[in-house]
């Protein structure tokens, strides 16, 4: 007995992943397949091999045959129209998006095309966004053939229309950023005008310094209210529009308040005004939005379809091949789709074999053969040789489009119903009712007093500092979570996630591994024409331990040979005749034998193989399920979580689900992606919060209904639709801890609530005296803000680091 | 006293060239990222000029 495949523990020079029986050996470095060995030959011709001195293995699983004519459509010029952003003669310019980028070495790589081509003049990344710039001489190269390097070596663009809209973002960062720059200039200006106001108790010797310092401030605030401000009055103006009292609308009262009150002091001659008090809150607020956009930059959690689809395909008319944009697609077009690429319709099949890799739409990793005149969904890719199409319908009314077109999807959820609100309006009743107090009181007392106690009480009692304490919590929270693979769409999804208790689980790839890295083959070596023979074999099942046989055996799809008496036996094996070899594929029990090679052993599962009787070895399935999973399931169930398990798939798996679940009431099979939507709604109807956890498109419908829908992926830069978490499929088993984080972010924002109503109640009981200085307001709101800021962000960092996070 | 009017001008005028100075770097593109460049600055240094140091270099690694 050999165990060829335990020993071979080696890793790929250029990618790091785990070299199968395929070693190749290149200057005593080994690579798992063809495609490394060719990216590192082209950076070694290029004197570009350092590219390997900054990361271990940094390079990304050149995945199999590089077929060029998928980038076809990109020499259409009303295509290539929609993704360059400037072309003249001599010069391109154009921005991708490569969800691949990871590392240092990537940026490296990236910023030095030049050196493999010339005729790409500059290359410039940005890490964060995950974006490259490039500018290139059109009569050098091509933008096909820039994008067939990228995708050469490893960083296949995310071309869609898309491009456009990068732009945009980039100016209203700048925007953002400029708005600070400016508040935070008028701001400490403001503030230094005022000390001698300040310490001088307003009595200033000096002729004509009083007054300079206070028309300075008023000249400086101008700026502070017209542009810095500006957000907060057009967010409450268009919410106010709605009829919706937002929480930028007591924002944009305050500073009002603040403002006239100070300009009417001023310009009266009355006082200093609090325009250090008013300045200072905008400059803090605008950074609190500053931080928060920042913490979710880099994720787009705004596509849709559209954005998986490709731009272009290649139709036949008359025997001339030609690349149209996929809007123009029509029905009845006869549309050739290469290796790799994506149906964008669903279409029949009218020629070649076609095998059909869903993976997009259900998350199963198994292509799925399909006979002529079948129908194929779009999302599905071909895998192998060209296959033809005619296509059955447009673009837009395809299966997944439709799903994508539910209702669900046009409702905003999780939008403005965060607990904050109703703090806030008991905040504004109760602020009012002192304000009404006040108002009364010295109507009675002194009337002269009335206009400054009570604009006093408006401005000291700000609800600013509420809502710095949620921006701030659940930023830093947001960060954490980042750190831990989990994004959150937004801060309110951290609320809804506290909120949870009924889980539901996608199987695939949710639960299961979607890659077969973890299966192993110990026993006698397979010459190729038993390892064909045995894929043919295990292909025929739908069971997925056959599946995971079928994919993990190297034999190119069109070497697979027709199988014969095929028979299946539930929960047992399946038994073939493959070219005249009977090969029989299953569990120990199906060979009712008392050999101890067909004895378990480990954890796991073992799939035995015999030919002609004859016994040839076994293939271990360590652990198809993520690790964690089992311990994440009671842990959940210890904090009574109500776990629910949606499968697309038959029942085979029941049995090992029901030893994770501990019982099977709860397990449900055989559910299509509308039955699934309409149970998260069913659970919603009986009072559920529920969140669900799945993957693929076919997921979305139900990620969308859920309160919570967490997308969990392999490649968390790659998939994102209709969620409001992405999930590393490495860290699902921490869903536990992500909970009780959640959780606690409630707490941290109540614990900061009852903070800032004590700065406010010291703020009101001098206001309410008609004795509030423009000192103590300066003093009394930055402390306030700053202390919040800080405690709010040790709290949930803390909070994090007890949880385990 | 009255040279605090003048102090003040001063004041106002350096600090508005910061002001300035700093509008100006947005605008050129200094802050819309904030990590690569600091990647960026080490490859300065690994310019291999010489083709015959490229295998050198990858025994280097192979250790």
């Amino acid at each position: 007995m050999t165990d060829t495949m335990l020993t071979s523990q080696t890793n790929c020079f250029h990618c790091g992943e785990v070299c199968g029986k395929e070693t190749i050996m290149v200057n005593e470095k080994k690579f798992c397949c063809e495609g490394c060995k060719q990216v590192y030959l082209l950076l070694n011709e290029n004197n570009l091999c350092v590219y390997y001195d900054f990361e271990k293995n940094p390079g990304i699983r050149a995945k199999g045959k590089f077929v060029s004519e998928r980038f076809a459509y990109l020499d259409d010029k009303s295509i290539t129209e929609k993704v360059v952003q400037f072309s003249n003669e001599s010069q391109t310019n154009v921005t991708f998006s490569l969800p691949q980028m990871h590392c240092s070495s990537c940026i490296f790589l990236l910023e030095n095309l030049h050196r493999i081509n010339h005729g790409i003049i500059k290359s410039q990344t940005n890490f964060q966004r995950k974006e490259v710039f490039i500018i290139f001489n059109p009569q050098n190269i091509s933008l096909r053939k820039v994008v067939e390097l990228l995708a050469f070596i490893g960083y296949e663009p995310n071309i869609n229309l898309g491009s456009a809209i990068i732009k945009k973002k980039i100016n209203f960062n700048r925007q953002q950023i400029y708005k600070i720059g400016v508040a935070g200039f008028c701001f400490a200006n403001i503030m230094m005008m005022s000390f001698p106001e300040y310490f001088s108790s307003g009595k200033i010797e000096q002729a004509g310094l009083k007054e300079t310092f206070t028309w300075l401030n008023l000249a400086l605030s101008l700026p502070v209210l017209f542009f810095s401000a500006s957000g907060f009055f057009i967010s409450a103006w268009k919410g106010l529009q709605q009829k919706f009292l937002n929480i930028d609308a007591p924002i944009a009262l305050a500073i009002l308040v603040t403002y006239s009150r100070s300009y009417y002091e001023i310009i009266g001659g009355h006082g200093a005004g609090y325009l250090d008090s008013g300045t200072g809150v905008v400059f803090f607020m605008l950074i609190g939005r500053w931080f928060q956009d920042k913490t979710y930059e880099s994720f787009s959690f705004d596509r849709d379809y559209r954005s998986y689809f490709p731009l272009g395909v290649t139709i036949i008319n008359n025997s001339i091949e030609k690349n149209i944009p996929v809007t123009q697609l029509k029905k009845a077009d006869r549309i050739v789709i290469r290796n790799e690429e994506m149906i964008p319709a669903d279409s029949i099949l009218m020629k070649g074999n076609a095998n059909i890799d869903y993976s997009f739409v259900s998350g199963e990793n198994t292509a799925v053969q399909k006979n002529k005149g079948e129908l194929i969904y779009a999302g599905g890719k071909q895998i192998g040789s060209a296959i033809e199409l005619q296509v059955a319908g447009e673009v837009s009314q395809s299966y997944i489009t439709q799903l994508w077109n539910n209702d669900i999807f046009k409702n905003e959820k999780n939008e403005e119903k965060s607990f904050i609100h109703p703090w806030s309006r008991y905040f504004t009743l109760a602020l009012f009712t002192v304000a009404a107090v006040t108002l009364i009181f010295w109507w009675v007392e002194d009337p002269t007093k009335i206009l400054p106690a009570v604009s006093a009480v408006l401005i000291v009692a700000c609800p600013c500092s509420l809502l710095l304490s949620s921006t701030f919590t659940y930023g830093n929270m947001l960060r954490i979570f980042g750190k831990n693979k989990m994004y959150l769409k937004n801060a309110n999804v951290i609320e809804a996630l506290s909120k949870i208790n009924t889980i539901v689980f996608d199987k695939t790839g949710t639960i299961t591994q979607n890659n077969d890295s973890q299966i192993s083959y110990e026993g006698s070596p397979l010459t190729e024409r038993e390892l064909i023979a045995l894929k043919s074999a295990a292909k025929q099942s739908s069971h997925p331990l056959s599946k995971i046989v079928a994919s993990s055996l190297l034999v190119d799809e069109e070497k697979i040979i027709a199988v014969e008496e095929f028979k299946e036996y539930t929960g047992k094996g399946l038994e073939a005749l493959v070219n005249g070899v009977n090969i029989k594929i299953g569990s120990a029990s199906f060979f009712n034998r008392s050999d101890p090679a067909l004895a378990p052993f480990g954890n796991g599962t073992q799939v035995n193989v015999m030919m002609n009787d004859v016994y040839m070895g076994k293939f271990n399935v360590s652990n198809q399920y993520r690790d964690g999973i089992k311990k994440l399931i009671k842990s959940l169930q210890k904090n009574n979580f109500d776990l629910w398990l949606l499968s697309g798939d038959n029942n085979s798996e029941k049995e090992n689900l029901s030893k994770i679940f501990g019982n099977t009431s709860n397990l449900k099979f055989e559910q299509s992606p509308q039955q699934k939507l309409d149970f998260i709604k069913k659970l919603q109807d009986n009072k559920k919060t529920v969140l669900m956890l799945g993957d693929g498109l076919n997921d979305a419908g139900a990620l969308m209904q859920s309160n919570v829908g967490v997308a969990v992926s392999d490649n968390t830069s790659r998939f994102s639709p209709a969620c409001d978490a992405i999930l590393d499929g490495n860290n699902a088993a921490m869903l536990d801890k992500f909970l009780a984080f959640a959780k606690s972010g409630k707490r941290i924002v109540a614990a900061s609530f009852v903070l800032s109503i004590l700065y406010n109640i010291v703020g009101l009981s001098f206001a309410v005296q008609g004795i509030l200085s423009p000192m103590v307001a300066a003093i009394l709101m930055p402390a306030s803000s700053i202390t919040i800021i800080l405690l709010v962000t040790l709290l949930s960092s803390v909070s994090a680091s007890f949880k385990g996070l | 006293m009255s040279v605090f009017f003048l102090l003040i001008s001063i004041s106002i005028l350096v600090a508005g060239g910061f002001l300035a100075a700093f509008l100006v770097s947005v605008r050129s593109g200094q802050y819309d990222d904030d990590y690569t460049p600091s990647v960026r600055m080490l490859f300065d240094d690994t310019k291999p000029s010489d083709p015959s140091s490229a295998p050198e270099n990858l025994t280097k690694i192979k250790s």
